[in-house]
């Protein structure tokens, strides 16, 4: 049976987000969850697994409130989760500015920017939320931009006509997460986090039906143990990492999500995942991750390509009249500051038609020629010259001189792990937050909304609804590695590991990775067709046939071995990559980051089918062929329009 | 391009260390230092040998994971992280050795790859503000100058990568720890736990076994980040400061 | 790309701390967990800080600097007679007359000074051998004058304090002095710099004060806290300036004396 055969199973019918004014539900929800008593929290233990900015703020939130925490990361230390790595901002509805800013129009444009696919309830939440992240990092410390009055200074980002933005130079995220990785420093002194670093979740570990542990490698000894709780938490991020190249992080990977899934959680929307339109044009074959550039610097700098094509002069000595501001043509009133979505797709177009620039033609030119007459040299370098600087560091290029040359590259999944209003999975005790899970930001997350969710998430909802479920499930049996689940999946584990050894094969893991990531790009990347996503489906269990076959890792599992890891990993994006392929073919329809060319407007741009597609794919997995749960989506407050952007 | 690279070769923390010549060649002047490591590893692995370890992550500069020691110098000759060293730097036919940060503070792990927890260790015993989720006031009650604003940021720039260690002739913690005292003792917010945050860092800066400061300026050098070396006497400075109010 | 293995080629020598592969000396390169010092309680006492030290130091130091000062601005009378030199030298032990009793104020003088070199030696001692035990293996690759200030300022201070010993002994006590006089100060120093090593011993020892207070005397101001981004130009500044003149003015004697302009 292939994934093909999937069928459709069972409606998800509950997710327990309350019903009434949707302004109200936060509080209703919180109101009726149950509490656990202080003086029982510390005997309940808590495994979170991440420290970025969802994991570490909720670690450190748990802690607070009594429960003990054991936490995991595979860094070094807790602070280098790939949180740190996000450079734009952090949206909140302060309204600051004055600017007609509101809860509501946060939420509005969120469930608009995510085309329709997201969860009303879920994201008015965050919207809500949004205001008290804000307070919190203050008061950590964070070092926000101020103003000369001392007060907290806002952009505009992302399109959007509110200055919402709080932001800290271009290093927002790592602001954000040493706040978070500060206050959970301060509980693992205090005794209530019991951190492990350098260690790697492998698998989940689920007793009658609920998340009881996870089986984890010490990555210096190679030694695998199991460690049990009363919950699970998984803050794991994305899975932009299929691709080989992104912006995500080397390490940055699914194993942890997609054990959970094969465990029983459901994975929904596995197809949505956001091609960032700014990024540095891969150089060659070494090439082994790509570097986004803020997304600010479209703000300033106008997209264009040579009119014709395979017009290979230098930048300079084309002329204006026999240059194509495309963004500018086809998008009049939003021009160069048109969503990702859109800006991505626009610039694989006119590289599809041959007028790409430099080498391979993958890139298109971002041109501050105008802004530094306009406003002056300096003027420019104030605003972008950290991000200058990088580009030249990494191109050996000037910007201030010639053009930046700049090419989509995948940034972000919005989906992963389906979770109910609670942020649980459909197993009961394991929670997903962040990035790890599906919830908010539907089919194309806005700029600065990540970090925003990831901290409301950890901060804010799963300390208030873990609580719910603590309350309902106090007394769990204690567990042994003799019990007989522990002892499969154990075994399992250990079983994977010695046959990833075994092989012995004659090619690279790394092989394998850009060899799914190159098929994955090809057929589920920017614009998908059926025909490309079946042949994805035929390649992918291919590779993977191949894979168990000709694999080589060097050394043992008793080291530190970085091939092994890689390797580990690799197996379940060789499961992941079907499932997302799969996903993308059901989704007969375009929206958000998800464009499918069967279904766009008569100008090319995304056509979504609600009657048929308003709903988020849960998949459940089986050994044979996944079953899909559909959510059905209702819009109450959002009344689904057709994006135009022209 | 085709290099000579002597690396060091070390199987685990108990065993002795040496260091390894390779050639490689094919080098892009376009790759980055670690991508240039990844070809060696490539071919390392297909040749049944034991591939490079060394710590990465976020390839952009941020994460502060990779650490290496370059031809003597911790993150190479330019002013930046060990992964956004690209090979232009360098020429053809060049050797280029590549150790670990040594220090007594750091063991090595493996090959390039060292501990750095003591690192952590700093921050636990007070690089923080004691601010429970939930408990903050509105971030507009307090406002804080534009200039402390800037210091404090410029402070909090620190990726904690260790380079400020491996650069120094003694081992010496003082530019990373002096980056988060003054980063939060700037700041009002920071303001209540000021004193015992620098001398319990410093404390425990001390209790890891890391060297006094010499003021070299070695440290201010290797960084990435530009934490500038006066930021060692501000934090001798709340240092004192702090000896004279707590008894 | 090819590659040659020729892992053995450069084995640990150079690797170990004394550059040798012997048994011994690699052994200081291994990582273990023992290796590393043991981690000992963190204590807050000032004595027990690096910084606690540091502050002796520098203010143990300015002690001295202000001696040297003080020293030198003596020195120099000897360009203006011996009358005016040896009387001078009287005055240092009348100093603080009448409150204070014969050479009183001169040996507390001298107790100051000598707490404030015991304490400076003794920091600057256990910091060294702390320092030296935090980065107990050195790079292969050496980049020239990483740790130049680091060497200047122990070898230096090793230097200052052996001369310092010799010039007591010399001027002071006389012992190691043929023909000193007690009581004829001008004639003692003529004496000592009409010798070759005198003048030798004396100039290399005033070279070494220089570069000493040119890192020690903008070090201390770090330590001090003094120091900041604003303050920096202006404290190096101070730092050659005081350095220059010390050497200078210390120098001038012996070259007084060689030239003949001191008789």
């Amino acid at each position: 049976m292939s994934y093909l055969d999937f069928t459709v199973g069972e409606p998800i019918a509950d997710t327990k987000a309350p019903a009434g004014p949707i302004a109200e539900r936060w509080d209703a929800r919180r109101f009726e969850a149950k509490l656990v008593n202080p003086a029982n929290r510390r005997k309940h233990r808590i495994i979170v697994v991440g420290t970025g900015l969802a994991g570490g703020s909720a670690g450190a939130t748990l802690a607070e409130q009594g429960y003990h925490v054991v936490q995991f990361c595979f860094q070094d230390s807790p602070r280098r989760a790939h949180s740190i790595a996000a450079q734009g901002g952090i949206n909140a509805a302060k309204n600051y500015r004055n600017d007609g800013d509101s809860v509501h129009r946060l939420f509005y444009d969120t469930v608009k920017g995510g085309d329709f696919r997201a969860r009303e309830s879920n994201v008015h939440r965050l919207a809500q939320i949004s205001v008290e992240i804000i307070d919190q990092c203050v008061a950590q410390g964070v070092p926000f931009a101020r103003e000369y009055g001392g007060l907290l200074d806002t952009r505009s980002f992302g399109g959007v006509q509110v200055s919402r933005t709080f932001y800290a130079r271009g290093q927002t995220g790592q602001q954000l997460l040493l706040g978070a990785y500060q206050a959970l420093s301060r509980q693992i002194a205090a005794g209530n986090v019991e951190m492990h670093a350098r260690t790697e979740m492998l698998d989940l570990i689920v007793v009658e039906g609920r998340a009881r542990g996870i089986v984890a490698r010490d990555l210096i000894t190679g030694e695998i143990s199991t460690h049990y709780a009363d919950a699970v938490v998984l803050a794991t991020g994305g899975y932009g990492n299929v691709f080989y190249l992104s912006t995500n992080a080397m390490n940055s990977n699914a194993t942890a999500v997609w054990r959970a899934h094969r465990r029983g959680a459901y994975f929904a929307n596995p197809c949505f995942t956001q091609i960032h339109p700014t990024c540095i044009p891969r150089t060659g074959d070494h090439q082994s991750k790509l570097t986004l550039m803020s997304e600010s610097l479209r703000n300033d700098g106008r997209i264009w390509v040579p009119k014709a094509q395979g017009d290979t002069r230098p930048a300079a000595e084309i002329p204006e009249d026999e240059r194509d501001y495309y963004l500018e043509r086809i998008y009049p009133s939003f021009g160069n500051l048109v969503p990702r979505d859109i800006a991505s797709r626009a610039a694989k177009n006119v590289c599809d038609e041959g007028r790409g620039v430099g080498p391979g033609g993958q890139g298109v030119y971002l041109d501050f020629a105008d802004a530094i007459r306009r406003l002056g040299r300096d003027a420019v370098e104030a605003r972008y010259g950290n991000l200058f600087d990088m580009y030249e560091r990494i191109t050996a290029e000037n910007p201030y001189e010639v053009p930046m040359r700049i090419y989509p590259a995948v940034h972000y999944t919005m989906g992963g792990l389906w979770v109910d209003y609670d942020l649980q999975t459909t197993v009961p005790g394991l929670f997903a937050i962040g990035e790890a899970n599906f919830s908010d930001h539907g089919a194309n997350r806005l700029g600065a909304s990540a970090l925003m969710q990831g901290l409301a998430d950890g901060y804010f909802v799963l300390p208030a609804t873990i609580n719910d479920y603590l309350a309902r499930n106090p007394h769990a049996d204690p567990l042994t590695d003799e019990h007989p689940v522990v002892r499969e999946v154990l075994a399992e584990t250990e079983d994977r590991i010695s046959l990833l050894l075994s092989v012995d094969g004659d090619r690279t893991p790394d092989s394998f990775h850009r060899e799914l990531g190159e098929v994955m790009w090809e057929f589920c990347g920017m614009a998908r067709t059926e025909e490309g996503l079946r042949t994805a489906l035929r390649r992918i269990p291919e590779i993977r046939e191949e894979f168990w076959r000709r694999i080589k890792v060097p050394g043992t599992g008793e080291e530190f071995n970085q091939s092994l890891e890689k390797a580990n990993r690799i197996v379940d994006y060789l499961e992941l990559a079907e499932l997302m392929c799969l996903d993308a073919l059901n989704r007969a329809e375009s929206c958000g980051g998800h464009f499918r060319e069967e279904s766009q407007t008569p100008d090319g741009e995304a056509a979504r089918r609600d009657e048929e597609f308003s709903y988020a794919a849960a998949w459940e997995f089986t050994p044979t062929a996944p079953v899909l749960h559909k959510e059905e989506l209702s819009f109450e407050y959002v009344h689904p329009t057709q994006r135009s952007y022209a | 391009m085709k290099l000579n690279l002597r690396v060091w070769r070390q199987k685990n923390a108990g065993a002795e260390g040496a260091m390894a010549t390779y050639e490689v060649d094919g080098v892009s002047p376009d790759m980055s230092f670690l991508e240039m490591l990844d070809t060696l590893n490539e071919d390392l692995i297909l040749r049944g040998e034991d591939p490079v370890a060394f710590d990465h992550d976020c390839r952009e500069g941020i994460c502060g994971a990779c650490s290496l020691v370059i031809n003597g110098d911790a993150h190479g000759p330019e002013r930046t992280t060990t992964c956004q060293l690209h090979m232009r730097s360098f020429r053809d036919g060049d050797t280029i050795d590549v150790e670990p940060w040594r220090a007594s503070a750091f063991p090595v792990v493996k090959d390039l790859v060292v501990d750095r927890s003591a690192f952590d260790r700093i921050i636990r015993s007070g690089g923080y503000v004691s601010v429970p989720t939930g408990s903050a006031p509105e971030a507009h009650a307090t406002p804080v100058p534009k200039a402390d604003a800037d210091f404090a940021f410029e402070h909090a720039e620190c990726i904690g990568c260790g380079a400020c260690v491996a650069a120094c002739p003694n081992g010496s913690a003082m530019l990373f720890t002096s980056a988060k005292v003054n980063h939060l003792n700037v700041l009002p917010q920071g303001a209540p736990e000021r004193e015992t945050r620098v001398l319990d860092m410093v404390a425990q800066m001390d209790a890891e076994g890391f060297g006094g400061c010499t003021l070299t300026g070695e440290c201010a050098t290797a960084c990435p980040k530009g934490i500038p070396l006066p930021s060692i006497a501000a934090m001798n400075k709340e240092w004192l400061r702090a000896r004279r109010k707590v008894k | 790309m090819a590659l040659a293995p020729s892992k053995d080629t450069a084995t640990a020598k150079g690797a170990a701390a004394k550059g040798s592969a012997s048994a011994k000396g690699t052994a200081s390169v291994k990582g273990t967990a023992s290796a590393r010092p043991p981690s000992r309680t963190p204590s807050r006492g000032f004595w027990s800080s690096t910084i606690g030290k540091k502050t002796v130091m520098a203010v143990s130091g300015l002690i001295m600097l202000a001696y040297l000062v003080a020293h030198v601005a003596g020195n120099l009378k000897v360009f203006f007679g011996p009358e005016e030199f040896n009387g001078y030298a009287h005055w240092l032990r009348v100093m603080g007359a009448p409150v204070l009793h014969h050479e009183w104020g001169l040996w507390l003088a001298r107790i100051v000074l000598l707490a404030a070199v015991g304490a400076h030696a003794v920091s600057a001692y256990q910091l060294s051998r702390r320092d030296i035990r935090a980065r107990p293996t050195r790079y292969v690759h050496r980049r020239k004058g990483s740790s130049y200030a680091t060497r200047t300022m122990r070898w230096g201070g090793i230097i200052v304090g052996l001369f310092i010993v010799w010039h007591v002994l010399d001027l002071t006590t006389g012992t190691v002095h043929p023909g000193f006089e007690s009581g004829r100060p001008y004639q003692n120093v003529i004496d000592t710099f009409s010798t070759w090593y005198g003048n030798t011993i004396y100039i290399v020892a005033m070279l070494a004060v220089g570069l000493h207070v040119r890192h020690g005397f903008w070090s201390a101001a770090q330590t001090l806290g003094v120091g900041n981004a604003r303050r920096e130009r202006a404290l190096r500044l101070l730092a050659n300036v005081l350095a220059l003149a010390l050497t200078a003015g210390f120098i001038a004697v012996p070259v007084g004396v060689m030239t003949g302009v001191v008789n």
